[in-house]
């Protein structure tokens, strides 16, 4: 099924010939080759961990290959530094963006380039380039704004402008789409239609099956770290993709019976967050959740989503309403933090792995007992009983296939399907009677999302209530016995897994409260 | 998973190797300095080095050295965990002394065994406080703890200065110090104690205190990395949401770990004056506060790595009164640019050496300097 490079191109904008990469005993990429045509948007999947970033980084100059070469529309390169790869015309466009948030769109733009110790004149001539670029590409950008004040698809349209201001014929997206609303995903991809129309090339990593279907021209899969199959986009489908991905047959459903919900065993009223600033975070939240049910919670990420998990986790005050935890009342003054949830039965999988979950610099083992580390059983007398919390940990380890299966590895070390599998597990393993999870697949690869959804479900099997926070739709379709959605820190609307379709759910994220189903917009996320 | 740091070294390039590097540059840079002023640079580090380790008067006084930096590197190294970088050292050492010294002061007679488990709890208790409050205002008030602790280093020593001249000044003299404590609660010479056990051992004021900080050098490894507040502890040092989302609350956390940084840099006042001095004086940290933050440095903030590098730095102490006394040309002043050249090469410059190192030793020859990403 691998197509031979197709003979009808011209010429390759960009070609990289049997790369091989290795970090210690990492054999990252093996004797990679691909080719991108200009004009095309490329797409590049694979399970975390399969070299993609790699490649990516050596391709803008972060790695250098430890054998192989590239070559530029036909000539063979030397890539040392990014601004190597910058000469070349190659940009990237990064998951976390490069901006200087208290800088003006047009001064970001400027930085590095500023040809001189005045800013003045060369601030003129770079408004008139970039009027020009806007106009060619259809990139509206507020020149003036503070990047801070900017909403994420704009920013991210600024790190595009800013690619292609330094003269961009390549452009790297990675992960491009996790942060943005299915609205500005839609945006986005007629930006990238455009570049393909006016002859650039877009090469595009990604998590989302769906999204490669809709706008790549071929896609390339990894897997450890070599290219196992190449297609051209409208040959294949996700099915096929998704086996390459992980080299077996994959599902990408959930099986799963009727929920059987029981009493309401999570609670809110009415609950308010103001946050520093004076903004209203969280505006009225209401909702139930009951034992055997997973409600889930839709919405584009940075809608108050977080601060409900975090609320209602006991990370953070509320202002007024209550909380009601398996009958017991919760108000703005009771005292109610992480360690008084978990002693109640609640258990938290945060959304931000990395910022909450695991810490980094420690050993698996100690990552493994975060939250947990009060529990009598892990001590022995004043000592942490480092012998149990290491047992502890591998069988953690077993249960839920965290690989390697090392206790005393650097949590950073491990992929971040692995930590989250570790972190799942540490959460899971009490029988939580109420589990908040938030972005459980976020960054995990194929075969683990179906195993970590697996967990979920039978969790809810077993007579337990979840309340489900993610950005991706799929997910909560997939998931979720009833669905609320939020906008702006509201809850605008609630609908039963029966009700919901994606269009539906898409409409009221936007912010238009319940829209009959028969309105729906006309193409969704497009597909 | 030591702490060490992130790329495969063996154990003894980053423990061993490493450091000589950096002392052995420091002192061919200290060589240049001693040449440019006319001296002869190998016969000046020749004494140095007699001083520091060449008598046994020299080694009672390296020891009774380091045994103050342990003190104030352990303090350095119990925040430094906690994710807070605490500069006050020298003002907490300053007011612990106070606290030794107003409970020795209000024991007359006591025996020295009787004494000294007070004389610990005051120059904890008063050290304790004068860290808590900077850890305090950062907790709640965001004041950040680099700029409140040196502060609290110039408040601190007003404030003995004043209390000095004025209220625990010895009647009837001009030099600013309180009366002597009673000569039962001197803390034993390690001259004396060893000589009761039939070893000789030239005088020096080395004292008990030596037995305390590698005490506290145990209690501080057992409580960092064996017990839960220790594990709290560096949950909030390496990640504050992290500890939050744990249930930890880190404001709490940051206090309490000021107020043990304090507490142990609070017991430099054991060593100067419950087992020295044995009075009240001014200046008596003498700038082992602040040493105490490149000892803890070159230690890597751990017990094991600070009592070697405690030593070393107390032979440089002792080693540069040495070479004061024999060279008149070369000054006080010279051998505290000695020092600094030391501190700047083995602390602050410490990892300068580490990439070359990592490429000859690393088992591939590859250098990973940024995450490798999914």
């Amino acid at each position: 099924m691998s197509a031979a490079p197709s003979p009808v191109s011209p010429a390759w904008a960009v070609e990289l010939v049997g790369i091989d990469k290795r970090f210690g005993p990492v054999h990252a990429n093996r004797d990679v080759t691909l080719r991108f045509s200009p004009s095309s948007i490329h797409g590049l999947v694979g399970e975390n961990g399969a070299g993609k970033s790699t490649l990516m980084s050596i391709l803008y100059g972060f790695y250098e290959a430890d054998a192989g070469e590239i070559l530029v529309r036909g000539k063979q390169v030397d890539i040392r530094t990014p601004q190597d790869a910058i000469r070349l015309g190659i940009g990237m466009v990064h998951q976390h963006f490069m901006l200087v948030e208290t800088f003006t769109v047009l001064e970001n733009l400027l930085l590095g380039h500023e040809g001189g110790p005045v800013l003045g004149p060369a601030m003129e001539r770079a408004r008139a380039q970039v009027r020009e670029l806007e106009r060619q590409f259809g990139l509206e950008v507020p020149l003036d704004a503070l990047v801070s004040d900017l909403p994420v698809g704009v920013q991210q349209r600024v790190e595009i402008l800013k690619a292609l201001y330094r003269g961009a014929e390549v452009l790297i997206l990675d992960e491009p789409t996790a942060v943005l609303s299915p609205p500005e995903v839609e945006q986005l991809f007629r930006i990238l239609e455009r570049l393909r129309q006016q002859g650039r090339t877009v090469l595009l990593i990604t998590h989302k099956l769906k999204e490669i279907m809709a706008i790549t021209d071929r896609v390339s899969v990894l897997r450890r770290g070599q290219v196992v199959a190449e297609f051209i986009t409208a040959d294949t489908d996700r099915q096929a993709l998704a086996d390459a991905m992980v080299g077996r047959k994959t599902s990408l459903s959930v099986d799963r019976a009727p929920a059987r919900p029981g009493e309401v065993l999570l609670s809110a009223r009415n609950v308010n967050v103001i946050d520093g600033r004076g903004v209203t975070t969280l505006k009225d939240a209401c909702l139930n959740v009951r034992a055997g049910e997973i409600v889930g919670v839709a919405g584009v990420a940075g809608n108050g989503q977080s601060e409900l998990l975090e609320v209602l986790s006991g990370m953070c005050r509320f202002d007024s309403g209550m909380i009601t935890v398996k009958g017991q009342d919760i108000n703005p003054s009771t005292k109610y933090d992480a360690a008084d949830a978990r002693r109640r039965g609640l258990a938290h999988v945060p959304e931000d792995r990395l910022k909450l979950a695991v810490i980094k610099e420690f050993p698996a083992h100690e990552s493994a007992i975060l939250g947990y580390h009060q529990d009598k059983s892990l001590s022995k007398g004043w000592r942490l009983n480092w012998k149990r919390v290491v047992a502890k940990t591998v069988s953690l380890m077993e249960q839920f296939d965290v690989r390697p299966p090392n206790p005393h590895l650097r949590t950073a070390l491990f992929s971040g399907g692995n930590q989250q599998k570790l972190v799942m597990a540490r959460e899971m393993e009490r029988e939580p009677d109420i589990l908040l999870v938030g972005q459980p697949t976020r960054g995990v690869d194929i075969g683990a999302i179906a195993f970590i959804h697996r967990q979920l479900v039978s969790l809810r099997d077993r007579g337990k209530a979840i309340l489900l926070v993610s950005a991706e739709l799929d997910e909560i379709l997939a998931l979720s016995d009833r669905i609320l959605v939020m906008c702006d820190g509201e809850i605008v609307g609630e609908l039963s897994a029966a009700d919901a379709t994606e269009s539906r759910i898409g409409t009221m994220m936007a912010g238009i409260k319940d829209a009959p189903a028969t309105q729906a917009v006309a193409e969704g996320v497009s597909a | 998973m030591s702490a060490g740091g992130s790329d495969n070294l063996p154990w003894w390039v980053t423990g061993l190797l490493l450091p000589a590097i950096n002392v052995g540059l420091a002192l061919a840079v200290s060589a240049l300095v001693i040449l440019a002023i006319g001296e002869d640079p190998v016969g000046a580090l020749g004494t140095m080095l007699r001083g520091a380790v060449g008598t046994g008067e020299g080694i009672g006084y390296t020891l009774y050295y380091a045994t103050s930096l342990i003190f104030t590197a352990l303090a350095v190294a119990i925040a430094f965990h906690g994710g807070l970088f605490n500069i006050g050292g020298e003002g907490q050492a300053y007011i612990g002394g106070l606290g030794v010294g107003l409970v020795c002061l209000a024991l007359p007679g006591w025996p020295w065994w009787a004494a000294l488990p007070l004389s610990v709890l005051g120059g904890a208790a008063f050290g304790a406080l004068w860290a808590a409050i900077p850890g305090w205002l950062q907790a709640y008030r965001g004041s950040h703890i680099v700029i409140t602790t040196i502060m609290f280093n110039f408040i601190a020593s007003s404030l003995m200065v004043y209390l000095m001249v004025n209220v625990l000044i010895k009647p009837g003299q001009m030099s600013p110090e309180s009366e002597a404590f009673s000569a039962s609660m001197f803390l034993p010479m390690m001259a004396d104690m060893m000589g009761a056990i039939g070893v000789e051992m030239d005088s020096s004021p080395l004292n008990f205190s030596l037995f305390l900080a590698l005490l506290a050098c145990v209690a501080v490894w057992a409580f960092i990395w064996h017990t839960r507040w220790g594990f709290a502890l560096r949950a909030t040092g390496a990640n504050e949401n992290a500890a939050l989302y744990a249930g930890i609350d880190p404001k709490r956390v940051i206090v309490v770990t000021m107020a043990l940084s304090g507490a142990l840099a609070g017991l430099l006042g054991v060593n100067e004056l419950h087992g020295v001095q044995h009075r009240l004086m001014l200046n008596f940290p003498a700038g082992l506060g602040f040493t105490g933050i490149a000892v803890a440095l070159m230690g890597r903030n751990h017990p094991a790595g600070i009592i070697p590098a405690a030593l070393l730095f107390g032979a440089l102490y002792q080693g540069g009164t040495e070479l004061v006394f024999d060279y008149p040309t070369i000054s006080r002043e010279l051998v505290v640019v000695i020092q600094g050249v030391v501190i700047l090469f083995a602390g602050a410059l410490e990892h300068m050496f580490r990439p070359a190192l990592v490429r000859l030793f690393s088992r591939r020859p590859v250098a990973v300097s940024k995450p490798a990403g999914a």
